[in-house]
């Protein structure tokens, strides 16, 4: 459907880098919406910083995961 | 409750009281003591979720016990009250601009996997997530190292689901930032 696109087309062009990042921070802690998760992939394909920011809370995630037996 | 569904919870439980006591073989001794008051008790619930809730809150009173038996005088804080002046809402705009761009953009991080296998990292590490905001270490901490759901760690700190989101998301870009500066950035050239 046209519609569909151009409601999409218009939700991608206005989130910002900084509402991207949220986003990606929510993934980390709920399944985002099908909607969500669009805009997210759509976003990522322009901007490598907010790739690179998606790695990094991979890795954060990761880091944490091994913090404890790593004290050990 | 059976000894299989309150071992299967042990791991977290363990976890919580790591983050607490900071000793293994105390946080051994208060999930132990946990456990078994859970099984004395054999109180039936119908989710996982709201046994979790259970444990932990006996567990809670556990903590609570050792500090006031161990150090009479030491203060564990008031763990529910909310940064009221809060330092690192300021942070997001050091990396965002007014239009919501990054201002100092993530950088690539040269083989971060090799930093896990690197004692020095997690000194960094520890060193990082100190300096964040107590509440949003702590919400990152229950979220990331524990294993806690967004839901149990609202009620666990006493704050709303959208406080809740937005401490782990700053608690996430404070420690990506210091992580970026005091490993991934002076590292880079050794």
């Amino acid at each position: 459907m046209p519609g569909t696109t151009l409601v999409y087309y218009q939700e991608n062009i206005m989130k910002t880098c900084k509402d991207i990042s949220e986003l990606l921070s929510e993934s980390m802690d709920r399944p985002l919406t099908w909607r969500e998760r669009w805009t997210v992939r759509v976003h990522l394909l322009m901007c490598r910083h907010c790739s690179r920011f998606q790695n990094h809370l991979n890795f954060l995630h990761k880091a944490a995961e091994r913090y404890y037996p790593n004290k050990r | 409750m059976d000894k299989h569904q309150l071992n299967d919870h042990r791991t977290i439980l363990l976890r919580y009281a790591l983050l607490q006591l900071h000793d293994e073989a105390v946080a051994e001794d208060a999930v132990q003591e946990t456990l078994l008051a859970a099984l004395q008790t054999g109180d039936s619930f119908r989710s996982e979720s709201a046994v979790r809730t259970w444990l932990i809150g006996i567990l809670k009173h556990k903590i609570a016990d050792h500090y006031r038996a161990a150090e009479r005088h030491y203060s564990l804080g008031d763990p529910t009250s909310e940064d009221k002046d809060d330092p690192s809402a300021a942070l997001e705009q050091l990396i965002f601009d007014g239009k919501g761009h990054w201002i100092g953009a993530p950088s690539a991080w040269n083989n971060p996997d090799h930093a896990l296998e690197q004692g020095e990292f997690w000194g960094v590490f520890e060193w990082c997530q100190k300096n964040l905001s107590e509440q949003h270490a702590r919400a990152f901490m229950l979220r990331e190292m524990v294993g806690l759901e967004t839901e149990e760690i609202c009620q666990d700190m006493a704050i709303s689901h959208s406080a809740c989101r937005v401490y782990l998301h700053r608690a996430r870009l404070g420690l990506r930032e210091c992580l970026e500066q005091r490993w991934f950035t002076t590292k880079r050239t050794s």
